[in-house]
């Protein structure tokens, strides 16, 4: 009991510090965004924001415990990798759809 | 919030579990965001990105699945898994090929796979191929 009183301590603490360094990189992949040469570094940097964001989101569902932040985390992927392809497409056809 | 039930934490063993993946994630994650930003090219930081943030983002999930269990939320946390090994590759191949259709430089002394008439480098053993 008294380990499992320790661990269960130990684990929000953990879940809430990859959360706060989860953020920091998110907010350093900003930087690349901004200054990114060109604009596929920009494409690339928003993706790396699309999927901490899924990492954030997996780990405010942990923090809560709600499964239903999961559901956030999955969409958010779906539509981050829908977004990556419709700029790379149009970056390179000129139109999404034609 | 009403309605939504909260899951209890779990046990010793799985938290122990859940403690371990959400380390390895944050470490992939922290070595893919370095990289995003310390290499030099379009191509060289896709590389960083592509793998170790999609390897970092999966941890997690993973740690997700280990804390919901193995139905119902947790099952989520596996689709999504499944959805960022499948779609990262797909999405950094994309990137790449418009890059190099707009045009932006190689790496110095970097050429097209299969591409021999520009710059050829000298084999190591110089008369293997003569």
């Amino acid at each position: 009991m008294t380990e499992a009183s320790a661990l269960g301590g130990v684990l929000p603490l953990v879940l809430q510090g990859a959360l706060v360094l989860s953020a920091v990189l998110t907010l350093a992949v900003g930087y690349r965004v901004i200054t990114g040469p060109t604009t596929p570094d920009r494409v690339v940097a928003l993706d790396v924001i699309g999927t901490n964001v899924v990492a954030i989101a997996a780990l405010y569902a942990m923090i809560r415990g709600l499964g239903l932040f999961l559901d956030v985390a999955l969409v958010l992927a779906i539509i981050g990798f829908i977004s990556t392809v419709t700029v790379a497409r149009y970056v390179t056809e000129g139109d999404i759809i034609e | 919030m009403a309605g939504a039930i909260a899951t209890a934490p779990p046990g010793p063993l799985v938290s122990l579990l859940v403690v371990a993946l959400v380390v390895v994630g944050s470490f992939f994650l922290t070595v893919g965001t370095i990289g995003l930003l310390r290499l030099p090219n379009v191509y060289n930081r896709l590389h960083a990105t592509s793998k170790a943030t999609t390897l970092g983002a999966s941890g997690i999930a993973l740690a997700a699945w280990a804390y919901f269990g193995p139905g119902g939320a947790g099952m989520k946390a596996l689709v999504t898994v499944l959805f960022l090994f499948l779609t990262a590759p797909t999405g950094g191949h994309m990137i790449s090929r418009a890059a190099q259709r707009m045009g932006v430089e190689f790496e110095e002394g970097v050429t097209w796979p299969g591409r021999v008439d520009e710059t050829p480098e000298q084999p190591a053993d110089g008369n293997e191929h003569d």
